[in-house]
């Protein structure tokens, strides 16, 4: 426990030390939100209807692009070799950096995202279910996409690649998390979405650091 | 404490690095790895160190199988590669406490004195990315003072150091293998080691071209 929680500081200071990966997510996800209506169209009833699917897919490509960088600079400075040759756990180490890959990307989304449910005029009653579905779902967006960059960590230019690896896993994701606030934007209960959104999580939660760090063993030492 | 390796044979891009490559490293022993650029230095250590699979042959800890006895092994050494793992946006400081969480170190000193011990009291608060590439390398050296793993295990340590710093170094690499320990290290630098003789492992030798 003490292990993590150093590993958890670390990450974090280094996150807060290098503030454009914060930012960086965020702002893509507003832009996304600021500039659909432009592009589509702004009359209220058809934005309330598009939100939920359009608000969960800003969300998971803000996710995935700044799920590349989660190991390249221990990659490349030498501190990922550190920890292959460590005694200490990795899965703790990888799970303290999808902690706060989740931290910076998933969790400041959600905290933000009733802004952009005001802009897509989503019905009020709605905003709950959007919170407690990006909640629950962008950790499992981190977890997996992790899988894909510790596979890719290796290559010089991984970025598609990752893409097209993680994205199938991201699928489920999708359809739940924007079933759910559809549900709930309609006033239908969202118990049932939210538990299985719960349970996807709880499953990449146990499987995936696991996964994880056989893919960093096997990027660094072929 | 022995670590061995046995009937190694390795290639890199369709050139043999070593076949029937053969080293044993004995308590309280300096071994010297030469070879010239591309020789496989760096190839030999990772292998040693667990941190490649691209070889085929027997790696032995204390003469069981390393891949089965990994964390006792990882536990008793310590390896500061090419890249020491130092984060270019931490401070001497906090790079120092994370490497001795990731070693278990248990306090042979204090950070601050393994810092003074290297020439960077003063510095420990200054982010490494404004550091000089010599001080960079110290920050990485400064774990030798902070750890007590009997093994270690060296990649081209000097490099960016002042002469200073190499005798240093020197001193201590003579005090830990004074005190029982091993050091296996490419260099090339002309090692003196006080009262110690240096065992040399010349790969230009062993390789087939």
């Amino acid at each position: 426990m003490n292990f993590f929680m150093s590993a958890l500081k670390r990450d974090l200071l280094l996150v807060f030390r290098h503030r454009n990966d914060i930012i960086n997510p965020l702002a893509f996800f507003l832009m996304v939100a600021v500039l659909f209506p432009l592009g589509v169209s702004p009359d209220p009833t058809f934005l309330s209807e598009v939100a939920p699917g359009v608000i969960w897919v800003a969300a998971l490509l803000a996710c995935l692009l700044s799920v590349d960088g989660i190991f390249r600079t221990d990659y490349e400075d030498g501190s990922l070799e550190q920890m292959l040759v460590s005694s200490e756990s990795l899965y703790l180490v990888v799970l303290a950096k999808v902690l706060t890959h989740w931290l910076v990307s998933g969790f400041c989304l959600a905290i933000i995202s009733p802004l952009v449910a005001m802009m897509f005029f989503l019905p009020e009653q709605g905003y709950f279910s959007l919170v407690v579905s990006l909640l629950l779902g962008t950790p499992t967006l981190s977890l997996m996409g992790a899988i894909g960059a510790a596979l890719t960590v290796a290559l010089r230019k991984g970025g598609v690649l990752i893409s097209l690896l993680v994205l199938p896993l991201y699928i489920p994701v999708l359809i739940f998390g924007a079933g759910t606030v559809q549900a709930g934007a309609m006033g239908l209960g969202i118990q049932g979405y939210l538990a299985l959104l719960a349970a996807i999580l709880v499953l990449s939660l146990m499987l995936a650091p696991f996964a994880i760090s056989a893919a960093l063993k096997i990027s660094v030492r072929s | 404490m022995t670590l061995e390796v046995k009937n190694l044979f390795c290639e890199r891009d369709e050139r043999v690095l070593f076949s029937s490559f053969a080293l044993k490293i004995d308590t309280a022993e300096v071994v010297q790895i030469i070879g010239q650029n591309g020789s496989g230095k760096t190839t030999l250590l990772r292998i040693l160190c667990g941190l490649s699979d691209a070889y085929t042959g027997d790696l032995l800890w204390k003469g069981q199988a390393l891949e089965e006895v990994r964390d006792d092994y990882y536990q008793s050494m310590l390896y500061v590669g090419h890249l020491a793992g130092v984060k270019a946006s931490l401070t001497p400081e906090e790079n120092l406490q994370w490497m001795s969480q990731l070693d278990k170190s248990l306090n042979k000193c204090t950070i601050m004195q393994a810092l003074k011990q290297v020439g960077l009291y003063g510095f420990e608060d200054v982010p490494c990315h404004s550091l000089s590439a010599g001080q960079q390398r110290r920050v990485g050296l400064a774990r030798l003072y902070l750890s007590n793993a009997p093994l270690w295990i060296l990649d081209e340590p000097f490099t960016a150091l002042d002469k200073k710093g190499v005798s240093e170094k020197e001193a201590l690499i003579a005090a830990h293998v004074h005190a029982g320990g091993s050091v296996i290290l490419t260099t090339h630098h002309d090692l003196s080691i006080p009262n110690k003789t240096i065992r040399p492992v010349n790969l230009d030798e062993v390789a087939i071209r």
